[in-house]
């Protein structure tokens, strides 16, 4: 192997592969993140996965993330992936606005993506578009809101023997 | 001739030839010293229920050795964990599935009021889809405090009358929890 692939390498390589679509990077805890366009992360992922030389080829985990106070784009969806033959991980965020959070599918990619973006869209709402059976998969079917949106309180909205005043709020 | 007490509760009344007991009282003592439990257990008190049926407690003194795994043969069911709301069907359809007369026993507080689990997926105690007759406090309760538990549900099926389930306060418990068989 000529040269070792770092972080540094892995963002330079994207900068001038994808250029404008490439928003803002940092390295919190030396785990590079990279702020993408919500329209190119489907691409990026892709073209990852199928570059011989970087070979970003496992995706540890999909999630996503609600900002409430980021009006316009208050979503972010994270994306990990992990060269299991260089050791480098990498972590993709696209922020959509919560009108519309859509995105596409990374499910013709990585099959294993289908229940996290399940999961995703289940707790957040997150559409993502293409999926073959974008359904929810933890909560129960009947579930009319997604629970993780900040805006809804985590207890039980049916409980009435509950009293604030005895709980410090 | 005399009065003679065969089982804890029953009084017969003996002569020459012939026994005389109250019908109803035989029954509900035959009934009460051999309920069969429904373990439907998920989390921690499901492993204090296990070691509740198991030889230091052994529930099997009070004839309820055999563990019924399927609802049908069932006549007690025992709750024992956490439920979640996408479970709350199925628990009700086990219940459905058991055939009169039936008792419930809660164990724990998660089963009974959905204990520490106040959160959006965990159902706020398991009386809001079936009735209960016994609740079990603790998190989880020790083996002692089921066994309490499962001898006060054998007080209520010795004492109660034959006739209950026909009564309008039963009919009208159930109706409360949409259980009604003639739906």
């Amino acid at each position: 192997m000529s040269n070792p692939i770092t972080s540094e390498l892995l963002l330079q390589r994207l900068q001038e592969r994808f250029g404008e679509a490439i928003l803002q990077h940092e390295s919190p805890y030396n785990l590079l993140t990279v702020e993408v366009t919500p329209s190119s992360a489907h691409d990026i992922i892709k073209w990852l996965k199928e570059d011989n030389e970087l070979a970003l080829s496992f995706l540890t985990l999909l999630g996503a993330v609600h900002y409430p106070d980021q009006a316009g784009r208050e979503m972010a969806v994270v994306y990990h992936l992990h060269s299991l033959v260089h050791n480098v991980r990498l972590r993709l965020k696209a922020f959509l606005p919560i009108e519309d959070p859509s995105i596409a599918t990374i499910t013709d990619i990585y099959i294993g993506a289908n229940w996290q973006e399940r999961e995703t869209f289940d707790f957040y709402g997150v559409k993502f578009v293409g999926h073959p059976n974008l359904v929810r998969i933890l909560n129960e079917d009947s579930m009319d809101y997604h629970p993780m949106r900040k805006e809804y309180q985590l207890e039980d909205a049916t409980r009435e023997d509950k009293d604030d005043r005895f709980f410090g709020r | 001739m005399g009065k003679v007490e065969v089982v804890n509760g029953v009084e017969t009344f003996n002569g020459e030839g012939f026994q005389l007991a109250m019908l109803d009282k035989v029954i509900a003592a035959a009934r009460a010293n051999s309920v069969w439990p429904l373990p439907f257990a998920t989390s921690c008190c499901g492993i204090e229920y296990m070691a509740t049926m198991g030889t230091n407690y052994d529930v099997a003194r009070f004839g309820m050795e055999r563990m019924s795994f399927s609802p049908r043969q069932a006549d007690l069911l025992i709750v024992a964990g956490t439920i979640s709301k996408k479970l709350a069907p199925i628990l009700k359809q086990v219940y459905e599935q058991m055939a009169e007369p039936k008792w419930v026993l809660s164990v724990g507080a998660c089963a009974s009021s959905g204990g520490i689990f106040d959160t959006y997926s965990v159902l706020q105690g398991i009386d809001r889809v079936i009735p209960v007759d016994v609740y079990v406090p603790g998190c989880p309760p020790r083996p002692e405090q089921i066994i309490e538990g499962i001898m006060n549900v054998h007080r209520l099926v010795k004492h109660e009358s034959l006739r209950r389930r026909y009564s309008d306060e039963y009919k009208h418990l159930l109706t409360k929890y949409n259980l009604n068989e003639d739906e």
